[in-house]
């Protein structure tokens, strides 16, 4: 089967994605969308905050443009470049442009990660103006009200030098994500995989375990991505003991001891 | 061809040598016998361990070289080796009347070695075990070794070493099911109970162990099933005979209940009398033991300690609920604003994930204040009512239940206290083995003078800092922009026009025709070691704390993190490491006062100070990680510490650094240096300055040299 190829402002979300709402998460970022205020995403890794920016996506029927930012991104990156075809230098818009353009959403998960000169042409588009200069072809390209910016950023990294500044931080309505309690959890779970209640108990179980070690050998504790991903294993067939040290421990860390050790933990725990 | 073996008369020859039987009156014909008999690999294997051992001690390695025959009859070369050395370990521990025993009680090394090699060690371990029980829900336990396995509620106990089963695998499981089953007891509550009942009948003791074995297996098989078929694998190994016992038990309906989900250790304690079987069955080897004393004392502690930190935190809490609400206005009470426990279901409650309400108002507890509710619900099994009452102002003296943290210059005085303090081995060439344990050392801060010394040296050397500033600025990281670039952000106009030149002319096009930037990062960390020995007195001393100025100063600009420490001592057991600035601090005015009262001190042991700096430079997460000594000689102290010795183990020290990814390099004004420092920072890996006053400004120079 050949796989179909769309142009991101065309892919529109057409099946509901599952997201299990823990707060009002939702009306918040419905207000803000028909206010035009761009949305900041704050919570650790694996916590459903791609899978809530889907979930929106399909509800306000925008097209979603996600770019995962890296530290070499640029801000050319974002807004387009020339390029040469046939002797001649030609426009191409980058994604957040093609967003603007189009009053799509877009979404830039982790935004620490990018070049700093990439906040500068967020600035303007995440302010009352709404607009995203484009200063190598001279122009000013004015958001629809259709168009949504949103930017992830998980504050656990203690780094300085991966901290938001405050000029970008405090133009953005926050909204926080962290893991769902236990029973929300074992549900979410149960709703992804199909897997049985038990199992699913206790797998959140060991995830609050290793969310424990946080800070004393671990850097980050399972996410629900993980639990979801260990889950899918086990519903087709792998041992739950093999399933956590795949999908779960070898994930979350490297160190031989804290890999014996958490494993200990999920054969005590199955 | 096979070397021909040695004759009597040459082992003789040897072993008179290196037992320097001049001075030691050995006899060594007695040893000479057994090894002429030997192999030639053998033979030089054993001479040559002889004379490691001759190196700590002559009587020692003499009775090596006597046991040697036998050693290699019921052992392999390897367990040899470790028997020798295990020997000077404990010369170097309690001196030689032990380690004589250690040679001559061959058969107890072989039976520890057993021991060892099949059993679980708790030093091995214990990086496993103590992420593995802190996985565990509840409070955060400690770990640590004793005699017994037991616990006192806060840190679980176990033997330094396990070797009940024939396995190691076995003996692993062994430990890790005692460690699980002793922070059963905690988190179950085994100890919720009176324990003076308990505290004078040690057979009321033994039988509550046995009950309480029953009602937690059953807690366990609930919450860690895994766990607890690990249990009874070890119980199959380990107490055949003890199944009928338990059956016999298990058969009595108010034992029974102790099965049940919502059954407490006060049931066991209830019921002990009522019990009439002929055979109360023994404890099972993972139980450990009660200590009711230590539990009761740490308990005692505790309780005190948590109510009086908790309720702190519930008034500190209910500050910062009022001044949110800033409409209405902070009413003045008298009474303490008292809290409710929200969603106090059976499941939130265990973890100890429970929100608080004050005032119909739901607040989520910090971080530490959930870690103390975790505590407590261990101790209660709930939080007691009178916990909610905020703290009313100056209720509680919290000073009161801090730990005394000690002034390491207190230590001092008096006899040497090793309390507190870090300890390294230290590398002896001619064992070709580490002394385990050897080096205390200790860090000490620097008590900032405010003088005019660094204003003073901005001045003097104000040309020369310009000229530095100028040099570094070119330095510091910086984005170029690359041209001709086969993808990037932006075109090269002056490219592309060359390549649609070409095309004209019929030749291939460039495809180089993008402009990129680059980024420069400099992403180095450097820890300076500064010589304080008191060789550096006057001059040196001085013109070491104008170079540190003056580096500090550009380092500033360039951006780089660093930190400086000085280094001195006076033998092993006395090494003082002093703060100057460390990464976390920046360069202000206390830094700069601390580098003016760098004053000598006594001698230069080197190697402990590099060990300590690369376990300091694990933590931190640089490209690059530049270790740079300023020094004026070779390490040389008090004791033993000089010549070859203190060379090489240097030398082993910066080897260990340099496996860690940390570049070393030496600033010296020893002009003879050029004779040992290549054989221990390598051959490109040092400076030598032949005029002190120069030291300021060729410091930086280097530096720059070294990072750029």
């Amino acid at each position: 089967m050949q796989s179909k190829a769309l142009k991101p402002e065309e892919y529109f979300i057409k099946d509901e994605p599952f997201y299990q709402s823990i707060g009002e998460e939702i009306e918040v970022f419905e207000a803000a969308y028909r206010q035009g205020l761009p949305i900041l995403l704050k919570g650790p890794t694996g916590c459903g905050k791609t899978r809530f920016m889907e979930h929106m996506a399909w509800r306000l029927k925008r097209p979603l443009i996600t770019v995962s930012c890296h530290d070499d991104l640029t801000s050319s990156d974002l807004v387009g470049r020339f390029l040469i075809s046939g002797g001649e230098t030609v426009w191409v818009d980058g994604p957040l442009a093609r967003a603007v353009r189009n009053g799509a959403i877009c979404y830039l998960d982790e935004v620490v990660e990018a070049r700093k000169d990439t906040t500068v042409v967020i600035h303007p588009l995440a302010d009352d103006r709404r607009v995203l200069p484009m200063e190598k072809v001279g122009e000013l390209l004015e958001a629809t009200p259709e168009f949504c910016l949103t930017i992830s950023y998980n504050p656990g990294y203690q780094s300085v030098m991966k901290d938001l500044k405050q000029s970008t931080r405090q133009r953005f309505v926050a909204l926080e994500f962290d893991y769902p309690d236990a029973q929300l959890e074992a549900e979410i779970i149960i709703k992804e995989t199909g897997i049985e209640d038990k199992t699913a108990q206790q797998l959140v179980k060991f995830a609050h375990m290793t969310r424990d070690l946080k800070g004393s050998g671990l850097d980050e504790g399972a996410s629900t991505r993980l639990l979801v991903h260990a889950a899918k294993l086990i519903v087709d067939g792998i041992k739950p003991v093999t399933a956590c040290k795949t999908a779960i421990t070898q994930a979350i860390t490297d160190d031989s001891d804290m890999l014996i050790a958490i494993n200990e933990l999920s054969s005590s725990l199955f | 061809m096979s070397r021909q073996s040695l004759t009597e008369a040459q082992i003789i020859e040897f072993l008179d040598k290196c037992l320097e039987v001049e001075f030691s009156f050995v006899k060594n014909e007695i040893p000479a016998v057994d090894i002429v008999k030997q192999s030639r690999p053998h033979q030089d294997f054993i001479l040559n361990l002889t004379q490691r051992v001759a190196a700590t001690n002559i009587e020692l390695a003499y009775q090596f070289a006597v046991h040697s025959k036998q050693a290699l009859e019921e052992m392999d070369l390897l367990m040899v080796e470790a028997w020798a050395m295990s020997a000077t370990d404990q010369y170097d521990k309690q001196g030689l009347y032990p380690a004589m025993s250690a040679i001559k009680n061959l058969d107890q090394f072989i039976h520890t070695a057993h021991v060892k090699a099949c059993g679980a060690v708790f030093e091995e371990e214990a990086s496993i075990l103590l992420p593995f029980i802190q996985g565990l829900a509840g409070r955060k336990l400690k770990l640590a070794e004793a005699e017994q396995a037991y616990t006192d509620t806060e840190t679980i106990f176990i033997p330094a070493i396990t070797a009940l089963f024939e396995t190691k695998k076995e003996n692993f499981l062994h430990y890790k099911v005692t460690v699980a089953y002793l922070w059963a007891q905690i988190q179950f509550g085994s100890f919720r109970v009176d324990l003076e009942i308990l505290s004078n009948d040690p057979d009321k003791l033994n039988k509550f162990s046995v009950l309480e074995n029953i009602r937690l297996e059953a807690c366990l098989e609930r919450e860690l099933p895994g766990l607890y078929r690990d249990m009874q694998i070890l119980k199959t190994l380990f107490h055949p005979e003890h199944e009928q016992d338990t059956e016999n038990l298990l058969s009595i309906e108010s034992i029974q209940a102790l099965l049940h989900e919502n059954a407490e250790a006060a049931h066991s304690l209830d019921i002990i009398e009522n019990i009439k079987v002929d055979q109360w069955p023994e404890v099972y080897c993972y139980q450990g033991t009660i200590q009711i004393d230590q539990v009761a004392t740490i308990f005692e502690r505790r309780i005190e300690k948590e109510k009086a930190y908790f309720r702190v935190a519930l008034s500190e809490l209910a500050n910062e609920q009022s001044n949110k609400q800033d409409d209405n206005p902070i009413e003045e009470t008298d009474e303490n604003s008292a809290f409710k426990l929200a969603n106090k279901d059976e499941h939130t409650k265990q973890s100890g994930n429970i929100d608080l309400e004050l005032d119909g108002e739901l607040i989520t507890p910090p971080e530490h204040v959930r870690e103390l509710m975790t505590s407590i619900i261990v101790d209660f099994g709930e939080i007691p009512p009178e916990y909610l009452f905020a703290a009313g102002p100056g209720e509680y003296d919290l000073k009161k239940y801090q730990e005394e943290e000690i002034n390491p210059n207190d230590v001092w005085k008096g006899t040497y206290h090793e309390e507190g303090a870090e300890i390294y081995n230290e590398w002896n060439f001619k064992r070709q083995y580490y002394h385990k344990n050897w080096c205390v050392l200790r860090e000490l801060e620097i008590k900032p003078v405010y003088d005019d010394f660094v204003a003073d040296t901005l001045n003097k050397h104000k040309g020369l800092l310009k000229s530095l500033r100028h040099t570094f600025e070119v330095l510091r990281g910086e984005d170029k922009l690359l041209k001709r670039q086969p993808y990037g952000d932006d075109i090269d106009i002056d490219a592309l026009v060359d390549a649609l030149a070409d095309t004209k002319s019929g030749m291939e096009m460039s495809e180089r025709v993008f402009t990129k930037m680059h980024k420069e990062d400099r992403n180095v960390a450097v820890i300076f070691m500064v010589d304080m020995s008191g060789s550096t007195r006057g001059w040196i001393n001085e013109a070491e704390r104008e170079s540190l100025i003056l580096l500090a100063e550009v380092l500033e600009i360039l951006g780089d993190r660093y930190a400086i420490y000085g280094f001195s001592g006076m033998t092993r057991k006395r090494c003082e490491l002093y703060k100057i600035k460390t990464f976390d601090e920046n360069y202000d005015d206390e830094i700069k006062a601390r580098i003016s009262n760098i004053q000598p001190q006594d001698y230069t042991r080197m190697g402990v100070f590099i060990r300590h700096i690369t376990k300091m430079f694990r933590d931190v997460e640089a490209s690059t990680k530049l270790l740079i000594t300023l020094s004026d000689g070779k390490p040389d102290d008090y004791d033993t510490y000089r010549g070859e010795y203190g060379v090489e183990d240097t030398r082993q020290a910066l080897y260990e650094a340099h496996r860690e990814g940390i570049h070393p390099f030496c600033i010296t004004i020893d002009e003879k240096a050029r004779d040992y420092l290549p054989h221990m920072y390598g051959a490109a890996n040092y400076a030598v300055i032949d005029d002190i006053a120069k030291l300021p400004q060729k410091v930086s120079d280097i530096y720059r040299r070294i990072t750029s």
